[in-house]
């Protein structure tokens, strides 16, 4: 019984350290399948963290910091593009520019207006989101096996984690069932053939980042006003980029992508319980060697894996009609 | 009866300094094939980009059906039914033939009920025109000449009444381009005008009416062309007369300087791409290797030249064992033996495009006197050397110092030519020389390779033209799936006979 309720918790914590991961890579497979390459997840959901614990304190609602997290990554989703759409330039080095521009950014503006340097004051409990109990969790709690899938597992969970769930048949559904999934595809894969049949390449590429902007400032706000009560300095810890690992690995396919995600999580839960267990024969592991599981982990995958992995084609290049 | 449907008055356009189009006035009748013929750079491909809405014309106003309209983007050409097939195919590689066609024009938000209906529409209209497309084939698994048809379809499937076809035929083999032909005349018959652009002339005078001359980014002759013949409108092309026969005088083969004994050779997936051949050329000839692209070619002039290694068999440099499986020269090397060769893909192989004209016409010799002393380049002899050598050449412009890949097509082949054919090789080994490369230069590179071949050195001419091997070669070898399979001495051979050993069927 021991053991089974160990599984049901890891299980449970691999969903809610999956959330974020899941949120951007979502949020990446959009910016990518257009063509643009996004490294800046990271700073925009560091920047959503932010804005949404910023916002809810001032506001006192969790929703209205979530929408004002929306609106800032947006507007660094089309920072993104005016660089390296509109006008062309590298990428990659608008990306970094988001990244560290965002680092600095927050911790100045945590100091101006809360005198700590990069962190926010604590939220109470109307600032934020708080664990959604689903219907009848707690009397089927005592039922064997459903009670522990249904109760201990899926119920409890910040609405976050049931939204990141939700958006991968969403994101499958948008990408490959619909004439805007068909476009988004094409654009990233050779934007002279959506030029050509009459499509507003520079537009499509806009509406992808767009989109990815309002993903990934669900994964920021999840960080600050859900499963922490307040914004600290780099807060992200690099999920984005882990993010963009598993949205590589999952080949830029939400399905895969989300196995991804589950499984950079769940490593991260595993460490976080295997952190001063006893093992039989070797005992305790020092606690960086299992910090370190996950980085090891993405090395291993994607050296192994990134191989067999094909971006879209036209990816990282900014379209150019005329000579 | 006879109507204009598509008609330009003072078209202009320029790419900063570039002129591409200088007032160019253009009528085309409904229900004809129309021919529009010029060199590489004349400014064609650039008129009907503007035509098609992919650019935008600087001046000039354009009627469709006596009505005068507003290009600014495919879209609109699309909705006043012009269609355009590009030279580089505009298909997504990863995506079906169906999903292909349908992109910009799916008709509904979620694909469903008109997905249905376009299938229904697209197999009538393969049925109609004897297209055998299949709809859900992915575009990557087909031939160059499937996926030329899926972009007539596109046009079509789009409600094309004027189709443009740019460069059709410069990647279709000579049966693609007869089906191709086919397939263009019943347009015709079905009331559909059709632009064909184009610098050969035999495609013009094989399948238009009416043809326009374009040359230097202006139309400088329209005619019926049955009223013209191919060299009244090379003239007009190139703005001189142009010889389209070669004087050749006749060979005189001299020793063997260069010979492959059973030679075989695997590409990089590992796959035997050239099975034992056997090769002997003799100072004074020109050895043509004709075939269809894909049969070994470019493996078997790789691994003479020293960039491939041989797998098994032996290359011999005037009698000297040079390269086997087990040792072999690189390309260096073999060019300090009087070696010289000119690849096939000239701006992935024989240049770096990026880089200024006079880098590229020392490239393998810069570490020579005079270039450099002691590993520093000598910049002053370098750019004198560049001058003398772009003139002797007629290399345009003859600038040095300008960044090689705004060259056209037949300048950069002749700075590659320049710089191989300046050392005074042995043996040259040529791959495709007049690939993309205009009349006017397709002439002065023809002329250089028979002088060399005249001053005795041996030269293999590998090339998929057959009139380029037919008009050059003394000796013709033909390579069908990696074996030769047929020496021809170049007299009375048609190129129906090299054709059916292209095609492996002898």
């Amino acid at each position: 019984m021991e053991f089974l309720s160990d599984i049901a918790s890891l299980i449970n914590s691999t969903l809610r350290i999956s959330t974020p991961l899941v949120f951007a890579a979502m949020a990446g497979i959009f910016a990518e399948r257009s063509g643009v390459i996004d490294f800046s997840l990271e700073g925009k959901m560091l920047m959503a963290a932010f804005v949404a614990a910023v916002g809810s304190y001032f506001l006192g609602n969790p929703w209205l910091g979530l929408l004002l997290a929306i609106i800032a990554c947006v507007s660094l989703s089309m920072l993104h593009g005016f660089a390296s759409v509109t006008y062309k330039g590298d990428q990659v080095v608008s990306c970094v520019a988001i990244n560290i521009l965002i680092i600095g950014l927050t911790t100045a503006l945590a100091a101006a207006w809360f005198g700590q340097a990069g962190l926010t004051p604590t939220l109470t409990e109307d600032q934020r989101f708080l664990e959604v109990n689903l219907p009848f969790a707690e009397s089927l709690k005592d039922v064997p096996i459903i009670g522990t899938i249904y109760s201990d597992i899926l119920s409890g969970h910040y609405i976050f984690v049931y939204l990141a769930y939700l958006s991968v048949p969403l994101v499958f559904w948008v990408v490959f069932k619909t004439s805007f999934g068909l476009r988004l595809r094409a654009v990233g894969e050779n934007p002279s053939a959506v030029d050509t049949a009459g499509i507003n390449v520079f537009a499509m590429r806009y509406k992808a980042l767009a989109i990815n902007g309002v993903l990934i400032a669900f994964a920021g706000a999840h960080l600050s006003t859900a499963v922490n009560a307040n914004f600290f300095r780099e807060m992200s810890a690099g999920r984005g980029y882990l993010a963009l690992a598993a949205m590589i690995f999952g080949k830029w396919h939400p399905k895969t992508a989300l196995v991804a995600c589950l499984l950079f999580g769940f490593t991260d839960a595993l460490q976080i319980r295997l952190q001063g267990v006893e093992l039989p024969a070797i005992g305790e592991i020092p606690v960086q060697l299992i910090q370190a599981i996950p980085y090891v982990l993405t090395v291993v995958l994607l050296a192994g894996f990134v191989g067999k992995a094909i971006a879209p084609n036209a990816i990282g290049q900014p379209y150019i009609k005329e000579r | 009866m006879v109507s204009p449907i598509l008609e330009l008055t003072n078209i202009n356009k320029s790419f900063g300094h570039v002129h591409a189009n200088k007032n160019i006035n253009l009528t085309i009748n409904k229900g004809t094939i129309h021919g529009i013929i010029g060199e590489n750079g004349a400014g064609k491909s650039t008129l009907m980009s503007i035509v098609f809405g992919l650019y935008q014309a600087n001046s000039g106003t354009i009627k469709v059906n006596g009505k005068e309209i507003n290009l600014r983007s495919p879209k609109d050409s699309i909705i006043n039914g012009i269609g355009m097939v590009h030279q580089h195919f505009m298909l997504v590689e990863n995506f079906t033939v169906l999903e292909n066609i349908i992109l910009g024009f799916e008709g509904e938000l979620v694909f469903g009920k008109n997905l249905e209906k376009a299938k229904k529409d697209l197999n009538d209209l393969c049925d109609t025109y004897k297209l055998n497309i299949d709809l859900n084939s992915t575009i990557s698994d087909l031939s160059v000449g499937f996926r030329q048809r899926v972009e007539i379809l596109k046009s079509l499937y789009r409600g094309a009444e004027i189709l443009i076809l740019d460069e059709p035929t410069g990647v279709l083999t000579p049966q693609e381009v007869d089906e191709l032909f086919k397939i263009l005349r019943s347009l015709k018959e079905e009331g559909k005008t059709i632009v064909l652009i184009t610098h050969k002339l035999i495609e013009i005078m094989d399948l238009t009416s009416e043809v326009s001359v374009m040359r230097q980014g202006e139309m400088v002759g329209h005619t019926k062309t049955e009223n013209t013949n191919k060299e009244q409108l090379a003239e007009m092309m190139v703005g001189r007369s142009v010889l389209l026969r070669l004087d050749k005088s006749e060979v005189k083969a001299g020793e063997v300087l260069f010979s492959v004994k059973n030679l075989t050779v695997k590409d990089d997936l590992d796959v035997t791409r050239v099975k034992n051949v056997d090769l002997e050329i003799r100072s004074g000839e020109i050895l043509g290797l004709a075939g269809v692209t894909g049969n070994g070619q470019t493996e078997l002039l790789e691994a003479l030249s020293g960039i491939r290694k041989v797998e098994s068999g032996e290359i011999y440099l005037e009698g000297k064992k040079v390269s086997d499986s087990q040792n072999f020269l690189d390309p260096r090397e073999l060019k300090d033996k009087g070696l010289a060769h000119v690849p096939e893909d000239r701006q992935r192989m024989g240049l770096v495009t990026d880089f200024k004209a006079y880098e590229n016409l020392i490239f393998g010799y810069h570490d020579q006197q005079p270039f450099s002393k002691s590993s520093v380049l000598n910049h002053r002899d370098i750019i004198s050397h560049s001058k003398k050598i772009m003139e002797e050449y007629d290399v345009r412009p003859q600038s040095p110092n300008l960044i090689t890949s705004n060259f056209s097509g037949g300048n950069q082949q002749k700075i590659i030519l320049s710089r191989e054919l300046n050392e005074n090789p042995k043996v040259l080994l040529v791959g495709q020389p007049t690939r993309g490369v205009d009349i006017g230069a397709i002439e002065f590179i023809h002329q250089r390779l028979i002088d060399m071949r005249d001053r005795g050195t041996a030269i293999l001419l590998v090339s998929v033209e057959l009139d380029e091997v037919l008009s050059l070669s003394d000796r013709i070898v033909v390579m069908f799936d990696g074996k030769i399979v047929g020496e021809k001495e170049n007299k009375n051979v048609t190129d129906r006979e090299l054709g059916l050993l292209m095609a492996g069927v002898v």
